[in-house]
């Protein structure tokens, strides 16, 4: 715990007291915003619990629960919805047997999605680790995912 | 540093650029590029350079996005300008030892017309460049995005230093009189903006940038913030001055990381040259800019909302008035602009009001980027002068749809804007001529739809989008987005009935004319839109329980027509949840249960064996 | 004092009331759901929507939010704000049908139909209740969290709250909570008993017409709001 309010108390310098970017910088740390790690900041910031957690739930960058190793992010923007990005995603789905925000049993994968990278040439797009594979097909879905076994 | 030590320092960067006759490989290292294979490339380059000793005499360059992201990584080799599209790392050794030593060109990495054949060598020629009027891009190919030594050398911060010299009024003058307006979609004029912001009461002032660009499919905002973060910063420099504002805010979407670092780097490096400072190149001027980052919520890019979320709450607009310009961040007066519109202040100030106004139409002045993506052949961003059509940029820019697919609609203003036909493609965009056909220029993406795109569809994705990303405090948007995506969701499920049209086009009346902010009243438009020009298709959906496109699972089944098959089992093989059986030289068939409408069997079918189908009726 | 024009009515209003303050005060009546005097407002139901006129452009806002100034012309009830009122009266049925109060603001802006499947939430999001914890009893327990259609309004990690007194404010002023309706039928999800002196009301036939803090919220839906048709739970 110690150890933790030292962190939370860094990070709410490194970022001037601005809430959202401590925690960003949380997460990046713990990969997940715990409860302990949201009630510290709420402590040390002097904001209510209660607007410290829905800050934390009203953006999507955050996540409340612990990630998986590799984090698998599938945009859906328009031009990749347009050249089928949802086949994509089904096709992992059915492969990791997991849900969209949810992780795989062996917290291995976390599957995610998000409304546009920016990358729309390359669409259907798929990032895992931070690394980008563009032009994605059901078929290659597979052979990615052989990459991380 | 004060005015005159930075004019020194400015020209001796402009002469030595001038003056420099080697060779200068340029990489372009957006997002796109490096997505594709471009940062390994960059490596393969600078090793090579190494290797053999060259690194003194042969300059490398990473440069900010180009825009042909169709056909990146692409390497421009100057001075000539010699143009590389799709560079592998093996092509690096070779391109070095042709190109850069002997001045011999490698035909296969030159860019070919497909119409024509011809092979196009010099970046200023191809096509998708040449037909754009490029002027805030322009300089993206020119410079290192994470040097201020390149922004300057190439004429930047020129435009702050001239404007330092004049009073904050005649800025203000200028901007009006140049007619530039908003780009992030409203289009308010934006040197209106200012000055009702100068003429509000108060010390304490601020100027903010919205590098919130939320509309899928959009990134214009994201190639200016990484390829030339400091045109963004001159601008608002030069806005603040003129406005009275001594902090500035750039609000970045998180999902932009290269942007944020290039922005933060530009910031400490305007820092060290003294143009952000305490006092700003010397004058009676404080300012500084500090940089926020979204986290992922589309309300955000509404000015109000974006407000709150710098102030550490959650991003929920409020209702205007008061404007932000009387009241804002921190509750003071509040200028705030997006990325293109500041910056294409340094050039206003530069070439003039009328040199600006001497562009674009009557009402829209300027040139707007677009990000031309979806089914198109070449996919990239394009800067046009406002009042360009939907068809010269589709067409003449764009090479229509890939596959000899027939271009059926484009979706322009992102989940705020509508569909239109291409029978309407003969209409100029710019920010008044598309809202009597329903759309809206907003942001800048375009997002092309072929044959293949079900429109029922698109309006379905939108408004799930919307149900997702409303904040949800006001009960006609929250609650409205939620009945369109069901109502739609019965539709493309196969439940839709007749009255649903109505329903929809009344319910949609009440979100736009009732819902608090930007997000809400826009919110039925992909709908309202589609029904309008598509209204075929919904029909199809609802009374013959057909999707047209076959992009609705429940609507449409893949069979192979077992006349036509010849059993060579190649769509059996490429099926990704093997669903297809069948011997060699027998006609195959799919198991319908398994299959996921992948539509891979159909793209590959050498005999067009494979057929879509409408359905049974069917229910959940 | 800047002058109005409300309805037809010229008024000189106080700097800074709002629209709503001034028509009230002129005794014009304007449906409200989520406004309260004593709390701030929050604009959120979009019941009082008005028309308004600045210079030669119209348009709709909520006189709950919106401050007087000069020559400002309001109608309060034009046609399309009354179809706009009953749409929106459709959505909050569809969302809520189990609410006295929405049941009655239906009946009096004559809603027939809601064309929508009802979703049997116990919870419409006005944001009194957590108006009332913050203002009336600074206690911050409860709040928005999520947001559009995954929003709900419950205490940080669903989890007991240190900050709430018990104090049952929020019940209190819940116009789902407060008195309840079990009029409203799985196929006709309108009621309007209340409304028609004629009809026999609930109250004939079922005892227990309002949410009793004896229940100690073990129902659940002051915490969180309830998914299922819980049509016989009611209570």
């Amino acid at each position: 715990m110690a150890e933790l309010s030292q962190v939370v108390g860094e990070l709410i310098s490194r970022n001037g007291g601005l809430l959202i970017g401590v925690l960003e910088d949380v997460q990046d740390r713990y990969s997940y915003l715990s409860e302990d790690a949201l009630r510290e900041v709420s402590k040390r910031l002097r904001i209510p619990l209660r607007d410290v957690y829905g800050v934390a739930t009203f953006y999507r960058a955050f996540k409340l629960k612990p990630c998986g190793k590799y984090l698998i992010n599938v945009c859906l923007g328009t031009a990749c919805h347009v050249r089928r990005a949802t086949g994509v995603l089904e096709t992992i789905r059915r492969e990791l047997n997991v849900e969209v925000g949810e992780t795989t049993e062996d917290m291995k994968f976390t599957l995610e999605t998000v409304n546009c990278l920016g990358a729309c040439a390359l669409g259907p797009i798929m990032v895992v680790g931070g690394k980008y594979y563009g032009q994605m097909t059901p078929q290659k879905v597979k052979k990615v995912l052989k990459e991380y076994a | 540093m004060n005015i005159g030590e930075f004019e020194g320092l400015a020209r001796g960067l402009i002469e030595r650029r001038e003056a420099a006759k080697n060779v200068c490989i340029t990489v372009c290292s957006g997002t796109g590029c490096r997505a594709c294979g471009g940062e390994e490339v960059v490596r393969a380059f600078a090793a090579e350079l190494e290797n053999l000793g060259l690194t003194g005499t042969v300059e490398l360059r990473d440069t900010g996005c180009h825009g042909f992201c169709e056909r990146g990584p692409i390497v421009v080799i100057l001075p000539e300008g010699i143009f590389y599209q799709r560079v592998t790392v093996d092509a690096v050794p070779e391109i070095i030892e042709q190109t850069v030593r002997h001045g011999k060109l490698i035909e296969r990495l030159l860019y070919e017309d497909p119409q024509s054949k011809e092979k196009v060598v010099y970046e200023k020629d191809v096509p998708f460049y040449k037909r754009q009027h490029r002027l805030v891009l322009a300089n993206n190919l020119l410079i290192d995005p994470t040097s201020i030594e390149d922004y300057i050398s190439i004429g930047g911060y020129q435009s702050l230093v001239k404007a330092l010299a004049m009073q904050p009024e005649e800025i203000i003058e200028i901007i009006k009189r140049s007619g530039l307006r908003g780009r992030g979609g409203a289009g308010f004029p934006t040197g209106r903006k200012w000055e009702h912001c100068r003429r509000a009461k108060g010390t304490i002032k601020y100027v903010i940038c919205n590098g919130d660009e939320g509309d899928p499919g959009a990134y214009m905002d994201r190639s200016v913030m990484e390829g030339n973060p400091h045109s963004v910063i001159e601008g608002m420099i030069i806005g603040a001055y003129a406005i009275g504002a001594n902090e500035g805010w750039i609000y970045v979407r998180n999902e932009y990381p290269l942007a944020v670092k290039h922005l933060t780097r530009a910031v400490e490096q305007a820092r060290e040259l003294g143009i952000l400072a305490g006092s700003v190149l010397g004058l009676d001027f404080p300012f500084d800019v500090r940089i926020a980052k979204g986290a992922g919520a589309f309300v955000c890019g509404e000015g109000t909302a974006l407000i709150a979320s710098i102030e550490g709450k959650i991003g929920v607009p409020r209702q205007r008035p008061p404007r932000t310009t009387q009241q804002g961040l921190f509750g003071k007066p509040t200028n705030m602009n997006n990325v293109e519109t500041w910056a294409n202040v340094p050039l206003i100030i530069d070439k003039g009001a009328e040199w600006f106004s001497s562009i674009g139409t009557e009402t829209s002045k300027g040139t707007k980027i677009f990000s031309l993506v979806g089914k198109v052949q070449n996919t990239g961003l394009v800067e046009v002068p406002m009042g360009a059509t939907l068809a010269q940029i589709v067409y003449d820019i764009g090479g229509g749809a890939p596959n000899g697919r027939d271009v059926k609609a484009i979706q322009i203003g992102g989940p705020s804007g509508g569909c239109l036909p291409k029978e309407l493609f003969y209409l100029p965009i710019d920010y008044d001529s598309l809202v009597e056909a329903g759309a809206m220029m907003g942001s800048g993406g375009l997002i092309v739809m072929d044959e293949d795109t079900c429109m029922v569809d698109v309006a379905r994705y939108f408004s799930n989008f919307l149900q997702e990303e409303s904040c949800g405090k006001c009960v006609t948007c929250r609650e409205g987005t939620q009945r369109m995506y069901e109502i739609l969701t019965d539709i493309t499920e196969g439940r839709g009935k007749e009255e649903d049209l109505d329903l929809l086009e009344e319910l949609g009346a009440t979100v736009r004319d009732a819902s608090l902010c930007g997000l809400g009243q826009t919110a039925p438009n992909p709908v309202l839109s589609t029904m309008r020009y598509f209204r075929g298709e919904y029909l199809a959906h609802i009374t013959e329980k057909r999707c047209p496109a076959g992009v609705c699972r429940a609507l449409t089944a893949y069979r192979i027509d077992p006349d036509r098959c010849t059993g060579c089992m190649l769509c059996k093989k490429q099926c990704p949840q093997q669903a297809i059986e069948g011997e060699r030289k027998k006609p195959h068939t799919i198991v319908q249960d398994a299959c996921i409408r992948c539509r891979i069997c159909f793209d590959v079918c050498k005999v067009g064996a494979v057929m879509k189908t409408g359905v049974e009726v069917v229910h959940a | 004092m800047p002058n109005v024009e409300i309805d037809g009515i010229s008024f000189d209003a106080p700097e800074g009331w709002t629209i709503l303050e001034a028509a009230r005060f002129l005794g014009l009546n304007i449906p409200t759901l989520c406004y309260r005097e004593g709390l701030t407002h929050w604009g959120g139901c979009r019941l009082c929507i008005v028309e308004i006129r600045i210079g030669d452009r119209t348009k709709f806002v909520t006189s709950c939010t919106c401050p007087v100034e000069e020559d400002l012309v309001v109608r309060t009830a034009t046609p399309r704000v009354v179809e706009m009122r009953k749409m929106i009266l459709e959505l909050l049925i569809a969302q809520c049908p189990t609410s006295k109060v929405l049941q009655d603001m239906a009946a009096s802006v004559g809603l027939e139909k809601v064309r929508f499947k009802p979703k049997w939430e116990q919870c419409i999001f006005c944001g009194l209740c957590v108006r009332m914890c913050d203002e009336q009893m600074m206690a911050k327990a409860i709040g928005f969290v999520n947001r559009g259609n995954r929003l709900q309004i419950t205490t940080p990690f669903d989890a007991t709250s240190d900050e709430c007194r018990r104090c049952g404010g929020c019940i209190y002023i819940c116009p789902a909570c407060t008195l309840r309706c079990e009029g409203a039928a799985p196929a006709e999800v309108l009621c309007g008993r209340c409304a028609n002196s004629l009809q026999p009301t609930c109250l004939e036939d079922y005892e227990n017409f309002s949410c009793w803090m004896g229940l100690k919220g073990e129902c659940g839906t002051c915490v969180k709001p309830v998914h299922e048709d819980k049509q016989e739970e009611n209570s």
